[in-house]
């Protein structure tokens, strides 16, 4: 029954890496798949957002036309940044976020997988629901796939910028609203960018330019992020 | 370099130094926890780390396995310096502190299963035969808030059993556990020194363990003072 002594000598023969990365997204979403309301609030939290500003600024097609881009954007924004506090914290409380600390494998791809498993669960929903949104909003039709392929690139940012706030914040007994002071500012490339992806678009300017600014922009997040972030953790374990 | 590499036989034999820690210093809010503090710890060796509530014994592990890093000192891995190896160093480590690192919406299983995988690829069946070993046995598919805290104890007592570490760091590892659980801990511990690995453990719990090693930190206060 015991474990050999010198398997333990040779860890990195083993699947190593891409196994550490494929089992911790795994967890990740069976935990969010186990707690449902993980699953659920950024989703319906979006919903809700999207649907206030009809009733709060006015129920006339034309004005929701021009402002919907707008506020599509900012309640995407504002869900993720509603799912952000759980990608670190109950790992932070049960201790598992040493484990993962003591991983002999590059923390990188770790973090990496915790975000991809995080945006799954709370970015692509969004991502999906959109033009439906978009259509109660009354966004006009030829700006539908350009709002859906700006969402799909820049959400993932939107993560991957939150994670560095939360891993940051993560060690703080009363976060409040800390999170969103870090988050949002850093965040405002990718609304300015998404926005005027989807204005410009109507105005009949070509929109490959704009995706290869997301693009851009998600690369850049990709590479850097999770960086960031794994620092930002053992900073907050310490 | 040459002489870092773990001997792999995992005998007793010759038994070599695996972790020293020299002239260690810590310092928190201003109070001096330990200073000139020397520790050595050998293949075969069960370190236990005694000290009163405060006296900095959750500290001090976690500045060995490199958590915590505001210590001056230096900590050496099979002689070389720790953080110059810090892969080997890592995939030879496993740490449980006091937070055990259980998740209470995933089942044991699951748990155990991803704990490892941070270390090495460990097929299911000795998954389950690990929490079978740790008297997991009829649990495994249940969610783990709906154990008792000596059982999520025993979920990660059995990644001692999977991962295949040579240095275990045990942060008060008896505390929820019932009579049978202390045994069976300590037969762990004395197996994992016949085969020639480490353990470093702080508990006010009397252990049976053979050749019993202990670090006392109150004694190293006094000398200070």
């Amino acid at each position: 029954m015991s474990p050999s002594a010198s398997a333990s000598t040779t860890p990195f023969s083993s699947p190593s890496t891409g196994h550490a990365f494929l089992s911790t997204l795994k967890r990740d979403l069976v935990i969010a798949y186990k707690r449902k309301n993980d699953l659920l609030n950024p989703f319906m939290f979006f919903l809700i957002v999207a649907t206030l500003f009809p009733i709060g600024i006015s129920p006339d097609p034309d004005r929701l036309g021009e402002i919907s881009a707008g506020v599509l954007w900012i309640s995407a924004l504002l869900a993720s940044l509603l799912a952000m506090d759980n990608l670190y914290r109950s790992d932070y409380e049960d201790g598992s976020l040493e484990q993962l600390l003591l991983c002999p494998y590059p923390l990188y791809f770790l973090v990496l997988a915790k975000n991809l498993a995080h945006w799954l669960v709370s970015g692509l929903p969004v991502v999906l629901v959109s033009p439906l949104i978009a259509y109660m909003l009354n966004l006009p039709e030829e700006a539908y796939l350009t709002l859906f392929l700006t969402l799909l690139m820049g959400t993932p940012v939107l993560s991957l910028l939150g994670s560095i706030g939360v891993a940051l914040t993560v060690g703080l007994g009363s976060r409040g609203l800390i999170l969103a002071v870090i988050t949002l500012p850093m965040s405002v490339p990718v609304l300015i960018a998404g926005t005027l992806a989807v204005q410009q678009t109507l105005n009949g300017a070509p929109l490959l330019a704009y995706l290869a600014i997301m693009g851009a922009m998600l690369l850049t997040a990709l590479t850097l992020a999770p960086l960031a972030s794994a620092a930002a953790l053992r900073i907050s374990v310490n | 370099m040459s002489e870092a590499i773990p001997d792999k036989s995992g005998s007793t034999r010759d038994a070599r130094i695996m972790l020293t820690a020299a002239q260690l210093f810590c310092e928190r809010d201003d109070r001096v926890l330990f200073a000139n503090l020397n520790l050595q710890l050998q293949e075969g060796q069960v370190l236990q780390i005694k000290g009163s509530n405060g006296s900095g014994k959750t500290t001090l592990l976690r500045i060995l396995c490199g958590i915590n890093d505001s210590y001056e000192g230096d900590i050496l891995w099979y002689g070389c310096p720790r953080d110059r190896q810090a892969e080997q160093f890592l995939g030879s480590l496993l740490y449980i502190g006091h937070r055990v690192g259980v998740n209470k919406v995933l089942t044991p299983l699951e748990n155990l299963r991803w704990s490892a995988s941070l270390q090495r690829h460990v097929s299911d069946d000795d998954l389950l035969a690990a929490l079978t070993r740790v008297g997991l046995r009829g649990f495994e598919y249940s969610q783990c808030f709906s154990l008792s805290a000596g059982q999520q104890q025993r979920v990660s007592l059995a990644r001692l059993l999977v991962t295949g570490a040579r240095l275990w760091v045990l942060d008060e590892p008896f505390t929820t556990l019932d009579v049978s659980g202390v045994a069976l801990l300590e037969s762990m511990l004395a197996d994992h020194a016949r085969q020639g690995g480490a353990v470093l453990v702080t508990t006010h719990h009397t252990l049976s363990v053979p050749d019993l090693q202990v670090l006392n930190l109150d004694a190293n206060r006094e000398e200070r003072q």
